[in-house]
């Protein structure tokens, strides 16, 4: 939950506000587990508080579930072309994990996230969009979300369809192949470059965390195993060796409680981090797709008006009466490029802007990762090398 | 009674490794500042070297903080490090585990200065139960080495086609017992084989030492150098175990076999077999009533055991779990005290052999954890790389620094885990020892059980001659006169009677004296187990403790270098 600002900074670090000061601030809770069978899904509770004037009031608290999320990014990436949607956590393929609650719980924090950082980017913020996802009631959300086929709805398929094209042509270009209607900024080149190796590496970053935690629960099992033969051990031996297997066993078997209890904490604030990371790098390639389609549009467009001027151009010397009819089609065109030209601009400058933000909010969103990791494992450690330390001087008193 | 194969390390190439070890440290300004640091991350450096050697580690308990840790106790100051001094006279700290040093153990130091021949795995400052009082200044040292190719010379029909390995055998001794202080001979496995038949024979009910298996594999394999590299190491192992035995250290049958030059004057299995044979057929004779006298020295082997025995140790060597009970011929065991230190056994066998499967899933699961935190640390590494070449923004150049300390502090906490690793190995390594000797156990119970059926067999013949005896003397009195021929008959059965009584004496006196050795033996293998246990968890739950303790170093300094940002999260 992120206390927010309406600032145009769009930071997402600001002080908690007074009651004077404009704040927008959501929480995404209590999932429930509702229908039957195929159809069961997950509902949560989202708590909205807020004094900004275009709400219905200070508080307020809806029903959504996942498609509902989905929607709303949906609508914020169409209206909002240039800006870098929040990410949104995946659709479960896996049935088995679906309702895990672990699964449960990562999907709940990624919601919250997505909502709260909508909320605080400054122009996302003013959505109304936004407010119908916060406010309208569930029969409402249902019929908006039905709706939600074809113009609006970005399939999966059609997303890859883009990346692949993206990637081709991003390649093309390294190979120094020309495509007429790319855009020759070298900047621009080297910013989709930066963004495709970067998913690249986070990938991989994110696959050794992801097995970091399972090492994380390998070890504690293993800890509990060898712990309960200790203890077996320790039954055969009796005596002074009897009692100090026992008590090996019995520490082994709180480290194990702890490694796994370990393991939790690493995926959810290490492990989680780093696939919100990828997630946003992948939303950002999904906008790089909108900017190459509003960039060809207008390249269309242009190709389109010159050839109209020539024939208009023929007209006017045969002093044709199709003269009228071109000339309208020719002002109706020429407003339509200026339009494409427009949109195009306007998502290069937001784009630019974009790009700082993200630096920053990843710097810091990797930095809170990182101390939590590293104070994660320095606890984790120390607490095991304490349990091990308090079976010593049993061990010393009978060894002498 | 274990402590053999702590002596199995060769010597440690310290000089070369560790200025490999060090050309990976990863650069890390703060280091060098602080002497402590500095100092127990070159030593943890030059421990990472016992991955591939047999080495033993031992803990040297940093000293108060008033005296230099490195010079107390001065038997164990690591010789190949003169800098020490200078590098620790800045810094007093209380004694923590994170400072122990976990440095390979070189034996010949040891031996030059102790001259202990077992030092176990008791460090100096905390006692460790003596194993065995006579072994305090005397020691053997067994090495096994340069193994070489050698051809049959005679009796091959197909000239060049029967070749064998032997190995060179370097003893070193100050034992008075022995030829000189130091000797070599060359033997094949086929005199390892003989010499543990042979101490089988002459030392029943003594806890033997499992020698190394036969290995039933094609010439090819056998002089493939995998093959001849492990077999060399079992050879060695087998034997610094037979020089740990206070009983065995001081057979002719182990002197003969270091000392004798050329061919093993031993007899070889396949000439005793066929005495064996004889003695084996004789005995079934005997139980159906012929008269055949058995020599009173024969009832010393056990008849069926002899051939048993071999059998046995390869029967149980493939399954240690066997069913303890099932393997034996049922026998009435008379000694109460006796088949419930045999249940004992059982069931210390069975649990050590859980226990020596968990401890290597934990060693496994230790290795997996320091290999993904490596791995974990040279992506971020390389994610560095990529931000600081790319970096337009200054916020990109923060990131690549904080991931630099995480991914600096992955792969030094992924290298603590292996080292630590390779010290658990060699401390959990104890129980798989001791689920080895168990065999040793089965074997000596066995020769009990085997002298005990003799000892009954022999009673009951004794009881049919007699009774034949008696008929023969019945029939014979109601002939007036006498009956020549069946008091001829009733004289050599009378005969065969004294022998056989003579045979039983004997084999009693054989049944008591296995007895006596079974008490003996368990009583030491009690001692030993006991002493060697604990030694192995103190130095298992050190290790863990002091590794443990320099990850939580390494990760709290990347949690202090990360700690603006916990200040901003909300």
């Amino acid at each position: 939950m992120i206390t927010v600002q309406r600032s145009s900074s769009g930071s997402s670090h600001s002080p908690r506000s007074s009651s004077s000061q404009p704040y927008l601030s959501i929480s995404v809770t209590e999932p429930v587990k509702l229908g039957n069978g195929v159809q069961a899904y997950i509902s949560y509770r989202v708590i909205t508080k807020t004094n900004f004037p275009e709400y219905q009031g200070p508080e307020k608290i809806v029903i959504r579930r996942y498609s509902d999320f989905v929607w709303l990014r949906d609508r914020l990436f169409e209206k909002y072309k240039g800006v870098f949607i929040p990410p949104l956590p995946e659709k479960s393929t896996v049935e088995k994990f679906r309702f895990s609650a672990e699964f449960i719980e990562l999907r709940r924090q990624a919601l919250d996230i997505f909502v709260n950082r909508i909320a605080s980017h400054h122009e996302l913020q003013q959505s109304e969009d936004l407010r119908t996802f916060l406010q309208a009631d569930e029969e409402t959300m249902e019929r908006l979300r039905s709706q939600e086929t074809g113009i609006f709805k970005k399939k999966p398929a059609d997303l890859m369809q883009i990346f692949k094209e993206m990637q081709t042509r991003v390649s093309d270009v390294v190979l120094g192949k020309e495509k007429p209607v790319e855009e020759s900024n070298p900047e621009y080149e080297k910013l989709k470059n930066y963004i495709f190796e970067l998913e690249n590496h986070l990938s991989e970053a994110q696959k050794h965390a992801y097995r970091l935690v399972k090492r994380h629960k390998e070890l504690g099992q293993s800890l509990s195993d060898f712990g309960k033969a200790a203890k077996l051990l320790g039954a055969c031996e009796g005596h002074a060796l009897g009692k100090a297997f026992s008590d090996l066993g019995t520490k082994s078997e709180t480290l194990s409680v702890r490694l796994q209890k370990e393991a939790h904490q690493l995926l959810m604030n290490f492990e989680e981090p780093l696939k919100d990371y990828v997630r946003a790098v992948q939303s950002i390639k999904a906008t790089i797709a909108e900017r190459a389609n509003a960039f060809r549009h207008q390249c269309e467009l242009a190709e389109t008006i010159k050839l109209k001027e020539i024939n208009l151009d023929k007209l006017m010397l045969t002093r044709s009466d199709k003269v009228g009819e071109a000339e309208l089609e020719y002002k109706e065109l020429k407003a339509e490029s200026e339009e494409a030209t427009r949109r195009f601009e306007n998502i290069v400058r937001v784009m630019n802007e974009e790009i700082v933000r993200f630096q920053d909010q990843k710097t810091q969103d990797m930095g809170i990762a990182f101390h939590q990791f590293a104070k994660g494992q320095s606890r984790l450690a120390n607490n095991i090398a304490d349990a091990w330390r308090s079976l010593l001087p049993k061990l010393e008193a009978c060894l002498s | 009674m274990m402590g053999s194969e702590n002596q199995g390390f060769e010597e440690a190439h310290i000089d070369a490794s560790r200025e490999e070890m060090e050309s990976l440290v990863l650069d890390d300004p703060s280091n060098n500042s602080n002497g402590t640091k500095s100092f127990s991350h070159h030593r943890s450096a030059m421990s990472s070297l016992a991955d591939s050697h047999h080495l033993l580690s031992r803990p040297m308990v940093a000293a108060p903080a008033d005296s230099d840790p490195l010079l107390a106790p001065p038997s164990f100051r690591d010789f190949r490090n003169p800098n020490v001094a200078a590098d620790n006279s800045s810094y007093i700290e209380p004694p923590s585990y994170a400072d122990v040093i976990f440095s390979p153990f070189d034996e010949n130091a040891v031996h030059e200065i102790d001259g202990v021949d077992s030092p176990g795995r008791s460090s100096d400052s905390s006692v460790s139960l003596s194993r065995s009082p006579s072994s305090s200044s005397d020691y053997i040292k067994i090495t096994v080495s340069n193994p070489q190719k050698e051809q049959e010379t005679s009796n091959s029909l197909v000239p060049g086609s029967n070749t064998y390995i032997t190995y060179l055998i370097t003893t070193r001794t100050n034992i008075t017992g022995f030829n000189g202080s130091e000797f070599s001979v060359r033997r094949r496995f086929k005199d390892v084989v003989t010499l543990s038949d042979r101490l089988a024979e002459s030392y029943r009910g003594f806890f033997i030492p499992p020698r190394p298996d036969k290995n039933l594999v094609e010439s090819q394999v056998m002089q493939k150098q995998e093959f001849v590299e492990q077999r060399r190491v079992a050879l060695e192992k087998y034997l610094r175990r037979l020089a740990t035995h206070p009983v065995i250290r001081k057979s002719d049958e182990l002197k003969v076999f270091l000392q004798v030059q050329g061919k093993l004057p031993l007899p070889t299995s396949t000439d005793v077999a066929s005495r064996m044979l004889d003695g084996a057929v004789k005995l079934p004779k005997q139980l159906f009533g012929e008269s055949v006298v058995v020599a009173p020295e024969e009832v010393v082997q056990p008849a069926k055991g002899g051939r048993d025995l071999l059998r046995l140790f390869k029967e149980l060597r493939q399954s240690v779990t066997n069913d303890w009970v099932g393997s034996k011929p049922p026998v009435a065991e008379e000694d109460k005290e006796f088949l419930e230190k045999k249940g004992r056994m059982h069931d210390l066998e069975q649990q050590l052999s859980n226990a020596s499967q968990q401890a290597e899933s934990l060693v496994k699961a230790q290795q997996d954890m320091g290999e993904t935190m490596g791995e974990l640390g040279l992506t971020f590494i390389k994610l560095t790389k990529f931000e600081n070449e790319e970096a337009i923004f200054n916020s990109q150049r923060v990131r690549a620094a904080d991931m630099k300390n995480v991914a600096t502090a992955a792969v030094k906490a992924s290298r603590f885990y292996r080292e630590l690793n390779a010290h658990t190995v060699k401390h959990l390594d104890t129980l798989h020892e001791y689920l080895g000797l168990m065999l040793s156990v089965h074997g000596a119970f066995s020769d009990r059980s085997s002298a005990l059926l003799t000892v009954q067999t022999l009673i009951s013949e004794l009881s049919s001659l007699h009774s034949r005896a008696e008929k023969l003397e019945a029939a014979s009195s109601k002939i007036f006169g006498g009956d020549k021929s069946r008091i001829r008959k009733i004289e050599e059965l009378k005969e065969t009677i004294r022998v056989t009584e003579d045979a039983k004496h004997v084999a009693i006196r054989e049944y008591e004296r296995i007895k006596e050795n079974n008490r003996t033996e368990l009583e030491r293998l009690d001692r030993e187990r006991h002493a060697d246990f604990l030694n192995m968890l103190k130095g298992f739950v050190l290790n863990q403790a002091g590794y443990a303790e320099k990850i939580a170093n390494v990760w709290a300094k990347v949690a202090e270098e990360t700690s603006a940002y916990a200040r901003e999260s909300t």
